[in-house]
């Protein structure tokens, strides 16, 4: 979970590891390798990526959005359709909705093609930039529920941005706090709750009561 | 005599005027859809080369067509044949449509979209085919309509070279003060512009991304 206001870099951190954007200086490791090293577009294939409103190809049926990382792997297309159809159960929509365009679906069920979208290749590892961020609050608690379970399932490495701390303690299992470009501390939930840092606790206590401590011990 | 019985009685010469001057327009417009339309995507993605190119493609627009195909004559190879200098003329003129939309088209594409699809790993050239290219292909054949229809109009003007057309009823008619010759040329004409506008303007439509 990478947690901070606006303008901290969690999103520039997050892009620097799909190199969407190229550190100024040191190295990124992905699985102990500077992605530097790595060819570009295999480094990205193999991490899924999922941004807010799900950023769907609004030419492309949910099937051809679904289908398309291993549409440009090879794949043979029964093989593809048989995918997105388990995708599709798997983050909950009805697999009638394949034919449907990104415009027809709701602001939910965008996001869900776009996590599906994003798993569709089967990657060790998902980059998620504030996926929940614009859906209304019962969409993204129901959301977020949904994602626990997956990632029960999946049990991937997810890198995960957000500034709702409620969502950071709910879903992840270590926070790493951003504030101006620095990274100030990582801590599990429960830590981090309690943590004595003047930029932390002023975070926490900008979120008042409202954080339920209940910390999710999974993965994330 | 009116316009219709003059074009039935000539309809011979009508029909190879209209030929003559389709194939003015047509290959003016394939030579600026075969150079704008890569022209249009290059500075799309190198917005330092945009302004040049865009400022060029306006100034060339802003010549008069008569003094520009008068320059143009005595280009050697041109020069020689008429219809040659037409086309070249006429590719110039329909350049700024063609190049600007192509332009505004791929940078018009929603900036999410194709940051989504080079996370996911798509080449630069399977984001520009898969994805630039549809989502930007209604707003270019927006441009090439543009430059057609211009061109119907423009290519009036090629008989003034001796580059044939329906501008040669346009002159011919003006020198003996008639206007029925003179409408003989300008009503095909007209209704060329017309069809290609309706044409080209139903094909946008058809490709307007949902």
């Amino acid at each position: 979970m990478l947690l901070g206001r606006s303008g901290s870099g969690k999103t520039t951190l997050l892009k620097l590891v799909n190199r969407l954007l190229p550190p100024t200086s040191g190295k990124i490791l992905v699985k102990g390798v500077p992605n530097g090293e790595l060819d570009i577009i295999r480094l990205r294939r193999s991490i899924g990526y999922v941004i807010q409103d799900g950023g769907l190809f609004p030419h492309f049926t949910v099937e051809r959005n679904i289908g398309l990382v291993p549409r440009i792997e090879g794949w043979p297309q029964d093989r593809i359709s048989l995918r997105v159809q388990e995708l599709l159960q798997m983050v909950g929509m009805d697999t009638r909705t394949a034919s449907r365009y990104p415009h027809q679906l709701s602001g939910g069920q965008r996001q869900r093609v776009g996590v599906a979208r994003a798993l569709a290749a089967d990657p060790e590892m998902l980059l998620m930039d504030e996926p929940f961020g614009a859906l209304d609050p019962l969409t993204r608690n129901d959301l977020q529920g949904e994602f626990l379970s997956l990632q029960q399932q999946l049990a991937k490495t997810v890198v995960f941005v957000t500034h709702d701390l409620r969502e950071a303690v709910r879903l992840g299992s270590r926070i790493a706090f951003l504030d101006a470009g620095r990274l100030v501390t990582v801590l599990p939930p429960t830590e981090f709750l309690q943590c004595t840092d003047p930029l932390v606790s002023a975070y926490v206590r900008a979120f008042g009561d409202a954080v339920v401590s209940n910390p999710n011990r999974g993965t994330t | 005599m009116n316009v219709v019985q003059f074009i039935l009685r000539n309809h011979a010469q009508v029909l190879e005027l209209t030929l003559e001057h389709l194939r003015l327009v047509g290959f003016a417009t394939l030579f600026a859809v075969l150079i704008g339309i890569p022209l249009g995507i290059l500075i799309a993605h190198r917005p330092r080369l945009s302004k040049p190119v865009l400022a060029s493609a306006n100034i060339i627009q802003t010549i008069p067509s008569l003094a520009l195909f008068g320059f143009l004559l005595p280009v050697p190879w041109l020069g020689a044949r008429s219809d040659r200098l037409a086309i070249l003329a006429l590719t110039l003129y329909a350049f700024l449509p063609v190049i600007r939309n192509t332009y505004t088209g791929i940078r018009g594409v929603d900036p999410a979209v194709i940051e989504a699809g080079q996370g996911m790993g798509l080449t630069k050239g399977q984001l520009l085919f898969q994805v630039e290219l549809p989502l930007a292909v209604s707003v270019i054949v927006s441009g090439v309509r543009v430059a057609i229809v211009m061109s119907v109009g423009l290519a009036t003007i090629a008989a003034a070279i001796g580059a044939g057309g329906l501008g040669e009823f346009i002159f011919r008619g003006l020198a003996m003060v008639d206007n029925t010759v003179i409408l003989a040329g300008a009503v095909p004409a007209a209704l060329l512009a017309l069809m290609a506008d309706f044409g080209l303007g139903r094909l946008e439509r058809h490709l307007q991304p949902r």
